[in-house]
């Protein structure tokens, strides 16, 4: 995990990050894992936000997350900016079993684009990952009715069976158009959770840090490559920075 | 406390006479015929326009007036029920507890000789009927015996064997009601010590509400895709103790604590036509009543809000829980905005701007159905702290208030310990039970761990915009970490462990100006050592009445200070920890505050009677106080008992209310 910080007085800075993404797609519970590494069933809707904080240790820094937690429903919108304004990251969540969750989440990264610093680093992040089949060579049944996310080519053969209605290509494709990092993720088995929060870490330009205990973010400037090898996760597209337009 | 027994004695009359409505009837409560209330009643709401402007300005202001006394009608709402899915979260409560409902009180019979029996330990009962009681011990020793099976009623039984006719044909279901009891008294009576388990319910068995009870915070099942369970659910459904539905004026289901659209979309459409039947003849519908349930309608603009219950509840008091969650619809959306959604589309569909709030009108609606104190008595509960130890708390506060601050609150335990407020604004109970609910029973917040940001309209404050609330919930043991995460507690009012710190403000920017000032009190307040003080007190809790009058014969008692809006009591513990022994207590309250507010007579004093239970309630200017003991006691002692707890709360006055409270 990313937590423990137990390392040496490593350089040290912090970076605000921001959730985003519709009502119960899984924002608060990926948080919880992140943070507590912990996770409840049927959680109930978060309202206005909460704030948490949470230390990731890379092997040359460690970034504190300053982590806003928003609420997903429609009436609570018209506050987003507030929080990912200054922000330097941010999670822009969908549901995996819900197509409309994900055009929700490109909204989000378009506003995000439009109004939020520059230089975010935005990762679209599918979650619910554990009520998608393991293999999904099954059955092709059912393909058909599945529906296809909005905006993108009508689903393939690959997830049938299950509760998955977002195909993976799908959201991927949008993600590498956008230049965003992308993950898919279970909050309630922990998978890839912590690699997300990783690899947002890593993504952070250096220069964009601002160390809150002393110089010390500063002087790690170039290493960002190095410690980029360390995110041993199987999806090697987590990497993309985000590009400002 | 001499007056109080006069009183009592003029009260007991009518009482007397009257006794099986209030306090037996689980089913039948006191209800007025319904051609009555329409009469008091004219208010045409045929146009929805017009109903909102005009209601809107009369919630606004029955809003801060005390939520008992309410006799402002509000307009039907329009019904939207909730999503199943968010009844998920709800409480699988296990709360077991039924109402009272007590068949077998009624019966004249069983009071009488139950009074009887204990006269026999206490000869000084000073009851008008003393020497009839005195005769009827015997009767009860007798009726109790044929009930009985042998064994130890032997000997009691050749006593008097004619007494049956006393109950007349129920009397058979009376007793077997009443038998524990009496073979106690009886036992008692014959010097037997006996003290087992059963001597300590104040109330009679009712297996019926019992299992009701039980089931009440049960999730309904979904309905089959072939409709085969479709029976069944209704069952479930019919069997609920308590429904609130909240409609549009237009019929749109808003909000329903049981059920799915599907299933409670007929029933909307019926409540709909009803309501806008009597609207149609220019009248109002208030509440009616069908078989044992009780209907109460209170029309608020555009929406119309129904409560259903089986509970003995007066109109008030349910129009009082109507209300609540009417708040709580304004807290979520603001009354201009929810008016402009009304105005630009009459049938707008008001569930898409409340996602999310469902949790918090169910888990207010569960509050209401387990029965609380504080919504019965529109008034707070305080930490009870010694008065230059809330001071101390007091000074911090002040001194650590940041510049845009509204509001400061520190809450342990869903109990107040102390608030910071400007001089002109006093806190709204409403309000703060608003608040209280979304921290301590919904889990809403408190689950998620973290500071919160959480804006929201305080209707009884301004119900035109929104605040902006700053949550911070303290670990005790160690306050300087924040608690990641906390366990949920459903149950009244939330777990020890919780303190909560609340800083409110106009500033929608201000999280991270009261952030800081949360940091600077927390830290103060450990340095003067406040925190662990807090944390004592928490930990010591309510005291037991017999803490507070030692050999006090009560059970438990609610005292409210009218002055300050706030009340305290005793620690539910021994006797009412269950939540049907809870909730049978809180019916019997609610009985007694019916008693004493009902119009226009209101009583001073009521004194009622019943064959497991003796209780009082009391009025004056100053205050409210409602008393339980068990049947035995005299009235007399119960009366000196309820003058003992007055003189106590006036001693601890400002330890157990806050006064005043830190003001700049």
């Amino acid at each position: 995990m990313a937590d423990s910080g137990a390392s040496q007085p490593k350089p040290s800075s912090s970076v605000k990050l921001v959730l985003l993404g519709e009502a119960a797609v899984g924002k608060s519970s990926l948080v919880m894992r992140f943070v507590n590494n912990d996770f409840q069933e049927n959680k109930e809707p978060t309202i206005g936000a909460a704030f948490l904080t949470q230390k990731c240790n890379l092997p040359s820094r460690t970034i504190k997350f300053e982590i806003w937690d928003t609420a997903g429903q429609e009436r609570f919108a018209s506050l987003a900016p507030m929080y990912y304004r200054n922000a330097q990251a941010a999670l822009v969540v969908y549901d995996i079993t819900k197509p409309s969750s994900l055009t929700k989440a490109q909204h989000w990264v378009a506003e995000l684009h439009r109004q939020a610093s520059p230089g975010i680093v935005i990762a679209l992040v599918g979650n619910k990952y554990d009520l998608a089949t393991e293999n999904d060579s099954a059955d092709v049944n059912d393909a058909d009715a599945v529906p296809a996310a909005e905006g993108e080519n009508p689903e393939e053969e690959e997830e049938s069976t299950d509760a998955r209605r977002v195909p993976t290509k799908t959201a991927k494709g949008y993600a590498d158009e956008e230049g965003l990092l992308f993950f898919e993720t279970s909050a309630k088995t922990g998978q890839n959770v912590a690699e997300v929060f990783t690899a947002i870490a890593n993504a952070i330009p250096e220069t964009s840090l601002k160390g809150p205990r002393g110089v010390g973010g500063q002087t790690n400037l170039g290493r960002q490559e190095d410690a980029r090898v360390n995110l041993g996760s199987a999806r090697p597209e987590g990497a993309k920075e985000g590009c400002a337009c | 406390m001499d007056e109080t027994d006069n009183a009592e004695r003029n009260a007991a009359g009518p009482m007397n006479g009257a006794a099986a409505s209030p306090v037996p009837s689980p089913k039948i409560s006191p209800k007025k015929p319904d051609a009555v209330e329409q009469q008091d009643f004219v208010n045409p709401t045929l146009n929805i326009i017009q109903t909102l402007s005009r209601k809107t300005s009369t919630s606004a202001l029955s809003t801060r007036t005390t939520l008992p006394s309410r006799e402002g009608t509000p307009p039907p709402l329009p019904p939207r029920p909730m999503n199943l899915a968010f009844l998920d979260s709800r409480p699988s409560t296990s709360h077991s507890v039924a109402p009272s409902r007590p068949q077998l009180v009624s019966k004249a019979t069983t009071q009488l000789s139950y009074t009887n029996t204990q006269t026999h330990n206490d000869l000084r009962d000073d009851s008008p009927s003393s020497g009839a009681s005195r005769a009827r011990n015997f009767f009860g020793l007798n009726v109790r015996s044929t009930a009985s099976d042998a064994d130890d009623s032997a000997s009691v039984k050749s006593y008097a064997p004619t007494t049956i006719e006393v109950g007349g044909g129920d009397s058979e279901s009376t007793l077997a009601g009443i038998m524990d009891d009496h073979e106690k008294s009886v036992l008692q009576s014959l010097g037997h010590k006996f003290s087992d388990q059963e001597a300590e319910s104040l109330f009679p068995n009712d297996p019926n509400f019992e299992s009701a009870f039980d089931r009440e915070f049960d999730e309904i099942e979904g309905m089959a895709s072939d409709g085969s369970n479709e029976e069944q659910i209704m069952l479930q459904w019919r069997a609920k103790l308590k429904h609130f539905l909240i409609l549009s004026s237009a019929g749109k289901p808003i909000y329903s604590r049981h059920g799915d659209d599907q299933l409670v979309t007929n029933y909307i459409g019926v409540i709909q036509t009803i309501i806008s039947f009597y609207q149609s003849q220019n009248d109002t519908l208030k509440g009616f009543t069908a078989g044992d349930v009780r209907f109460v309608i209170s029309s608020r603009g555009p929406l119309n809000l129904v409560a259903i219950s089986r509970l003995p509840e007066s109109d008030a008091q349910l129009r009082g829980q109507l209300d609540a969650l009417y708040m709580q619809i304004l807290s979520t959306l603001t009354l201009p905005s929810m008016e402009r959604m009304f105005a630009a589309r009459a049938n707008y569909d008001l569930r898409r701007p409340l996602q999310g709030t469902e949790t918090l009108l169910s888990a207010l609606s569960d509050g209401f159905t387990r029965g609380s104190p504080s919504t019965l008595l529109s008034a707070l509960e305080c930490l009870k702290l010694r008065k230059t130890h809330r001071q101390a708390i007091n000074k911090t506060l002040l001194s650590t208030r940041s510049e845009n601050l509204l509001y400061g609150l520190i809450v342990a335990s869903g109990k107040l310990v102390s608030v910071v407020r400007p001089k002109k604004h006093s806190l709204h109970p409403g309000d703060l039970h608003l608040i209280f609910n979304m921290l301590f029973e919904a889990g809403s917040v408190k689950a998620g761990g973290g500071e919160n940001w959480i804006p929201l309209c305080l209707p009884g404050f301004n119900n035109t915009g929104y605040l902006y609330m700053y949550v911070s919930f303290l670990n005790l043991e160690d306050p300087t970490t924040p608690v990641a995460e906390r366990p949920k507690s459903r149950e009244g009012g939330g777990a020890a462990d919780e303190v909560a710190i609340l800083l409110i403000s106009p500033n929608k920017e201000g999280f991270f100006e009261l952030r800081a000032m949360r940091d600077q009190l927390v830290d103060q307040l450990q340095k003067n050592s406040s925190i662990s003080r807090i944390r004592e007190a928490v930990k010591a809790g309510r005291p037991r009445c017999t803490d507070i009058v030692p050999g006090s014969p009560l059970r438990h008692f609610l005292y409210k200070s009218r002055g300050n809006v706030q009340f305290t009591m005793p620690a539910w513990e021994p006797y009412f920890e269950s939540p049907l022994e809870r909730r049978r207590l809180m019916s019997l309250y609610n009985t007694l505050h019916t008693q004493l507010h009902a119009k226009p007579t209101s009583l001073k004093i009521h004194h009622q009677t019943s064959a497991t239970n003796i209780s009082l309630a009391w009025s004056t200017p100053l205050f409210e106080l409602y008393a339980v003991a068990p049947v035995a006691t005299s009235r007399a002692a119960l009366a000196q008992s309820a003058n003992k707890i007055v003189q106590w709360v006036r001693r601890e006055e400002e330890r157990v209310f806050i006064i005043g409270g830190a003001v700049f």
